[in-house]
């Protein structure tokens, strides 16, 4: 099968790999129609995560058509069109029997620190993902969700992490009637997660980027106030100004580990890979909260340590949330607000590409060419 | 507002917000919200219908972090350890914890090294790695390289200078190194 293979740092081809196989009782092997490349793809495509091995295919976005099953399966079929949620789990370990299905302990063995991920380096338990034609989806029988008729097929694309991401970060915030929420990134997780704060009844949505494209979706596809951050000399004065000094109720981090703002925290984490991220952001997010307030944190940080101002977190006694999502968890809530008409997820979606084009495509989400805000990999056997 | 005790309003009535915002409030009730609470025990609305699930056949040997008392039931088998980056990968798992900074410096060490390894091997095939398709740095040209960046304020316009230096640099040494081997081969028999 053809399938994006990483070859090292900023560098991917497509090139013929093994099909997939049924290793274990309750897998799946899904033929791929659509997958897409994530934010949080570029910290391995950027060599930043640990474990990220050459030959790995990333994508942990990614929906299709179950080709076969594992004798086990009972609640899927062949020809079943599912989405599969970005998280690798069980249904029945500690952590799952409790909804934190994120945090599942029996699929990664490589770290307990993380649960499985698909085409997330070997920390997150050594998957392929699904920039491919053919994908192994383990336990099929718990993560996969056949798709609704009625549902688009990029909208359920993005419910497998963008958009339930996004939502996550947003109830994370405690989100309480007439809050200010100030949302770090315009990518599509913090364009999730500022649509998102509205439907919990935030007052005031804020949206703050460097890129003014996205900012500009920002304004048309969340409602949101906007500020481009390059043009304030400290964007944290800028919101204590503009919220009368109080800082913000929550803030959400949507960013992660490659966020801009400061030169040395990009050279350490990005370049020398000597943070787990640069927690530009997330110090941001910390500084305009105001005290007791809560930042959610939705962006992903590798596992090395990063060099966060947790004493501003301590003195101003903040609640600090956060967790990869749960995806399953989100769905049906989503799924109403969908056809309640509150979200058009793929709306966000600006770049289609083919599966044997992905070095261009990660190339473009990368540098932010094009007014790049998502992209569609298109294999060539959906 | 702030230095007293009111909080500072806002200029939006909830109408206002409502009339203005598709959905507004469709959430509000902090406890009627898919991740609330946090923690619920509910085994059966997985769809797992096993206590503990069937163990996956263990093919090779596969690395794990000294956290786990056992091999996980279920493990990913993509890109087995081999090779000097093999060695330190394992040397890794078996050696530190997850607490340990050496664990995870080790690991992004050993990724480097297998960077080396698979672009040598890569040498030795019909299909070597090629820098400039496995970037995707054409896409400059065809996709507004230039206006993309400049003329806009982006702030990551201070460091993106050394992408370059981080993609091409080590290819550039190793040429260099190539080089002045081959010449002072060359100089010594003649």
């Amino acid at each position: 099968m053809r399938a994006m293979v990483y070859r090292g740092p900023y560098k991917v081809r497509v090139e013929e790999k093994d099909m997939p196989v049924i290793e274990h009782p309750n897998d799946a092997i899904v033929r791929v129609t659509r997958a897409a490349i994530c934010g949080s793809d570029l910290h391995l495509y950027h060599g930043m995560m640990p474990d990220t091995r050459v030959g790995m295919t990333f994508g942990h976005e990614f929906i299709g058509v179950v080709e076969e099953v594992g004798p086990s399966v009972q609640n899927l079929s062949r020809g079943d069109r599912v989405m599969v949620p970005f998280n690798v789990y069980c249904g029945s370990c500690y952590f799952c029997a409790r909804g934190l299905y994120s945090n599942c302990h029996n699929v990664n063995p490589n770290a307990t620190a993380v649960g499985g991920i698909y085409g997330y380096s070997h920390t997150c338990g050594g998957y392929d993902g699904g920039q491919a034609e053919f994908v192994r989806v383990p336990f099929a029988d718990v993560g996969p969700s056949v798709i609704p008729d009625w549902m688009d097929e990029e909208d359920a694309l993005l419910l497998t992490d963008a958009l339930a991401t996004g939502y996550f970060g947003a109830q994370l915030g405690d989100i309480a009637e007439g809050d200010t929420v100030v949302v770090f990134g315009a990518g599509p997780v913090g364009l999730f997660s500022a649509k998102s704060a509205w439907l919990m009844g935030a007052g005031r949505v804020i949206v703050i980027d460097h890129l003014d494209y996205r900012l500009e979706k920002a304004r048309i596809f969340a409602n949101a106030e906007t500020y481009n951050f390059a043009e304030y000399h400290d964007i944290v004065v800028h919101l204590k100004r503009i919220t009368d000094f109080l800082g913000a109720d929550v803030v959400i981090d949507a960013v992660g580990a490659e966020a801009d703002g400061n030169f040395t925290q990009q050279l350490t984490a990005t370049k020398l890979k000597l943070q787990g991220g640069s927690p530009t952001a997330l110090n941001w997010a910390i500084d305009s909260a105001r005290k007791g307030g809560t930042v959610s944190v939705v962006g992903a940080y590798g596992p090395i340590f990063s060099a966060v101002k947790f004493g501003d977190a301590f003195n101003k006694g903040l609640t600090l949330r956060m967790n990869q999502c749960p995806v399953k968890r989100q769905w049906p809530r989503l799924f109403e607000h969908i056809q309640n008409g509150y979200l058009k997820p793929s709306d966000i979606v600006t770049h289609r590409i083919p599966l044997e084009h992905i070095a261009e495509g990660y190339h473009i989400f990368s540098a932010k060419l094009d007014d790049c805000i998502k992209t569609v990999i298109v294999p060539s056997a959906a | 507002m702030t230095y007293t005790a009111d909080k500072p309003p806002h200029t939006e009535t909830r109408e206002e917000l409502q009339r203005r915002i598709p959905g507004w409030g469709a959430d509000l009730d902090p406890r009627d919200r898919p991740s609330v609470p946090r923690e619920r025990h509910d085994t059966g609305a997985t769809g797992a219908h096993w206590d503990f699930p069937e163990r996956q056949e263990e093919k090779r040997p596969r690395e794990r972090s000294v956290e786990h008392r056992t091999l996980t039931p279920v493990f990913g088998t993509v890109a087995p350890t081999h090779g000097l980056s093999g060695v330190i990968r394992r040397y890794a798992y078996r050696k530190y914890s997850e607490a340990r900074a050496a664990h995870w410096l080790l690991l992004v060490a050993a990724d480097r090294v297998d960077a080396v390894e698979s672009h040598l091997r890569s040498f030795a095939t019909t299909r070597p790695d090629n820098p400039i398709t496995e970037t995707g740095v054409l896409s400059e040209f065809t996709r507004h390289g230039i206006s993309s960046r400049f003329g806009r304020k982006r702030a990551d316009l201070n460091h993106i200078w050394i992408d370059p230096i981080v993609v091409a640099g080590p290819w550039l040494l190793a040429g260099g190194v190539l080089y002045s081997a081959v010449r002072a081969v060359t100089k010594r028999r003649s």
